[in-house]
C-alpha cells in the first residue's frame, strides 16, 4: 500500500465514523463536536487533493464559524439528551434505513455506469492540481470568470444577516 | 521527506515548545512583578534568587493538588476542551519564522521556521478560529451556570473580534501580496514596517488580539466579580495548569503574531549595510525577533494592570460599532493608495 | 495513486449517513448539522473532481456551497431560536401547527 492510500484511508474512516457517530449520539454537543471532526478529517482530505485554500476556508469557515454557531445555539437553549434512539426504533426508522441504503446503492451503481474509460482516465491527479488549488489561482478565477456570483453571494449574506436578525430578535408588544 | 528532514523538524518542535515552556514560567513572574510595580508594592520575592523561581513553585503546587471534577460534568469533554486550548496555542507558532538567515545543520541549509506554508496567515485566522472551542466546551461541560456563562461570552467575543482580526490581515495582504509569513517579513525591510504603512490596521489587530486573548480589558469569559471564575471555575488541579498555561502561551502567540505582521518581525534595519557574517546575522535577527515580542508581551501586561474590564454591552458595541468599520474603511483605503500609487 | 471512485463513494456513504440522520432525528439542529453534512460529501466531489480533471470550477462550486452554507446556518439557527421561544422545544415533531 502506498503512503497517499494509508492516509486516504485513515482519513476516510475518521471522517465515515465521525459521520456516523454524529447521527446515533443523543447529545446535541456530542454530536457537534464528532461533526466538527469530520469537517477536520475533510480538510486533510482536500489537503491530499491539493486545495489548499479549499481546506483552509473548510476549517475557517465551517469549523470555525458554522459549527461555534451551532454550538453557541445549543448551549444557548441548553439542550439536554434526547432520548436514546434505541427505544424509540419506529417503523419510520428502518424505512428510512432502507431508503438509504437503496440510494447509496443507486449512488454507486451510478459511480460505475460513469464508464470504466472515464473512470480510467481518473487513476490519477491532473498535473494542474497543484497550481490550481492555490490562493493565488483561485483569487484570479474568482474575481474574472466568477465575480457576478461572488457579487451575488455578498447580497444573499447581507439578506442572510438581515433575516437572522428580524427572525431571532425578541418581539416587544 | 527523509529521516534528516523529520529529524531536523522534530529538533526545531521540541527547541519551539521548551523555549515557549520557559516563557509562559517567567511571564507570570513578570506579570506579578508587572502588577506589582505599577501596584507600589514588592511582588514575589521569596522562592529563588528576587523571586525568579516563583512560578515553578506554583506549578508544582498546582500538579499536587485534587484533581475535580463535578459529578454532572461531563467527563470527556471536561478533560479535552484544555487540550483544544493548549493545542491551538502552540501550534499558531508553526508558522511564524523566527530569523531570515538560513543556518546549517547535518549539512542541509535550514530555515528559521517550522512550517513555512505558502497561506501562513490563512493558517494563523483558521487556528485562531477553533481556538474558541477550548473555552467553549469548558463552560458548557463544567456543568456551571458561572460556566457556562463565561463561555457563552467568549464564543461570542471571539467570533465579533475574530472579523475586525481578518479585516485587520487584509490590509497587510494587500500591501504584501503574499499570505505567506515570510514574504511578509521580507516585505518589511529597512523602517517600511507594516506598523508604518498600515498605522490603522495595526491598532485594530492589536485590539481584536487582546480580545481573542482574552486579556483584560476584554477577559469578561472569565471576569472574577461577576463570574467566579468563567470557564475554568471547575477545574483544578493539571486541567487547570494547562487553561493557565493556554493563556499565556495564547499571548506569546498573540505577540509573535503582532510582531511578524507589523512590527517587521526579525528584520534588523539597515543590518545588511553592515557585512557581517552569516552566523552573527541570524543571533542578530532572533535576539530583535525576541526583543519585540518581549515587548510585545510588554504592553499586553501594562494594558492588564491600568486599563479595567469593559460591561458586556460596552465590548459588544466596540467590536460590532467601532472596530468593524475602522477595519473595513482602512481596508478600503489601503486600495484606494495601492491603486494610486501603482 | 489513488481513483477518483475512492472519493465518490467516500463522498456516497457520507451523504447517505446525512440522509439518514434527517430521516431519523427529531432534534431540528441535529437535522440541520445533518444537511452540513450532506453539503459537505458534495464539496468532496467537487473538490476530487476538479483535482482529477485540472479545472478549477469545482472548486469554485464549493466556495459558493461554503457561502450558501453560511447563510443558511444563521437564518436556520435563528428560526430554531425562533422556534424555541414560542414552543419551548426544538423537536420538529411538535412543530405541526401548519397541519391543523
Amino acid at each position: 500500500m502506498s503512503s497517499e492510500l494509508i492516509v486516504f484511508l485513515v482519513l476516510a474512516a475518521v471522517a465515515v465514523l465521525s459521520g456516523i457517530l454524529m447521527i446515533t449520539r443523543a447529545n446535541p454537543v456530542n454530536s457537534a463536536l464528532f461533526l466538527i471532526l469530520n469537517f477536520i478529517a475533510l480538510a486533510g482530505m482536500y489537503l491530499t487533493l491539493n486545495a489548499q485554500f479549499v481546506a483552509i476556508i473548510q476549517i475557517l469557515v465551517y469549523a470555525g464559524a458554522i459549527m461555534v454557531l451551532v454550538l453557541f445555539v445549543i448551549m444557548l437553549l441548553n439542550l439536554q439528551d434526547e432520548e436514546p434512539l434505541r427505544e424509540t426504533l419506529t417503523k419510520r426508522h428502518y424505512a428510512s434505513l432502507l431508503f438509504a441504503l437503496l440510494t447509496l446503492a443507486m449512488l454507486i451503481e451510478a459511480i460505475g455506469w460513469m464508464g470504466g474509460d472515464t473512470l480510467d482516465r481518473m487513476q490519477q491527479q491532473s498535473p494542474l492540481a497543484v497550481a490550481n488549488g492555490t490562493v493565488q489561482h483561485i483569487g484570479d478565477v474568482l474575481f474574472s470568470s466568477y465575480v457576478f456570483p461572488f457579487e451575488l453571494t455578498s447580497i444573499l449574506l447581507l439578506a442572510a444577516m438581515l433575516g437572522a436578525v428580524v427572525i431571532a430578535k425578541k418581539r416587544f408588544p | 521527506m527523509e529521516f534528516t528532514d523529520i529529524l531536523i523538524s522534530l529538533i526545531k518542535i521540541i527547541v519551539m515548545f521548551v523555549v515557549v515552556l520557559v516563557t509562559v514560567a517567567e511571564l507570570v513572574y513578570t506579570e506579578r512583578k508587572i502588577s506589582a510595580w505599577i501596584q507600589n508594592r514588592i511582588g514575589p520575592n521569596r522562592v529563588g534568587w528576587k523571586g525568579l523561581l516563583q512560578p515553578y513553585a506554583d506549578v508544582i503546587k498546582l500538579l499536587l493538588k485534587e484533581d475535580i471534577v463535578p459529578t454532572a460534568a461531563n467527563k470527556f469533554i471536561h478533560t479535552l476542551a484544555p487540550v483544544i486550548s493548549i493545542g491551538v496555542a502552540f501550534s499558531t507558532l508553526a508558522v511564524v519564522p523566527i530569523a531570515g538567515e538560513t543556518i546549517s545543520m547535518f549539512g542541509r541549509e535550514v530555515q528559521m521556521v517550522i512550517a513555512d506554508v505558502n497561506i501562513g496567515i490563512l493558517y494563523i485566522l483558521a487556528l485562531t478560529s477553533m481556538g474558541v472551542y477550548g473555552l467553549t466546551l469548558s463552560g458548557w461541560s463544567s456543568n456551571n451556570k458561572y460556566s457556562l456563562l463565561g463561555g457563552l461570552r467568549s464564543s461570542a467575543q471571539m467570533i465579533s473580534y475574530e472579523l475586525s482580526m481578518g479585516l485587520s490581515v487584509i490590509g497587510v495582504v494587500m500591501v504584501t501580496g503574499s499570505l505567506q509569513l515570510t514574504d511578509v517579513v521580507t516585505h518589511q525591510a529597512g523602517w517600511m514596517w507594516n506598523m508604518v504603512l498600515q498605522p490603522v490596521g495595526f491598532i485594530t489587530f492589536v485590539v481584536a488580539a487582546f480580545a481573542e486573548t482574552n486579556r483584560t480589558p476584554f477577559d469578561l469569559p472569565e471576569a472574577e466579580p461577576e463570574l467566579v471564575g468563567g470557564y475554568h471555575t471547575e477545574y483544578s488541579s493539571f486541567k487547570f495548569a494547562l487553561f493557565f498555561l493556554a493563556e499565556y502561551a495564547n499571548m506569546i502567540t498573540a505577540s509573535a503574531v503582532i510582531t511578524t505582521l507589523y512590527l517587521g518581525g526579525w528584520q534588523v534595519p539597515y543590518l545588511e549595510l553592515l557585512q557581517l557574517p552569516s552566523g552573527i546575522v541570524v543571533a542578530l535577527q532572533i535576539l530583535a525577533f525576541v526583543v519585540k515580542v518581549a515587548f510585545m508581551l510588554f504592553v499586553f501586561q501594562w494594558v492588564r494592570w491600568t486599563v479595567p474590564r469593559f460591561r458586556y454591552d460596552q465590548l459588544m458595541d466596540l467590536g460590532w460599532k467601532v472596530m468593524l468599520p475602522i477595519a473595513l474603511a482602512n481596508v478600503i483605503a489601503t486600495g484606494i493608495v495601492i491603486l494610486l500609487i501603482s | 495513486m489513488i481513483p477518483v471512485h475512492y472519493y465518490l463513494i467516500l463522498s456516497a456513504v457520507m451523504f447517505i449517513t446525512g440522509v439518514v440522520g434527517v430521516l431519523t432525528r427529531r432534534n431540528a439542529i441535529i437535522i440541520f448539522m445533518c444537511i452540513e453534512l450532506m453539503l459537505n460529501s458534495v464539496n468532496l466531489t467537487f473538490v476530487a473532481f476538479s483535482s482529477y480533471l485540472g479545472n478549477e470550477a469545482g472548486q469554485m462550486f464549493v466556495f459558493f456551497v461554503m457561502a450558501v452554507a453560511a447563510a443558511e446556518a444563521a437564518v436556520g439557527l435563528a428560526i430554531v431560536i425562533a422556534l424555541f421561544r414560542n414552543k419551548q422545544t426544538v423537536n420538529i415533531n411538535e412543530v405541526n401547527i401548519l397541519k391543523w
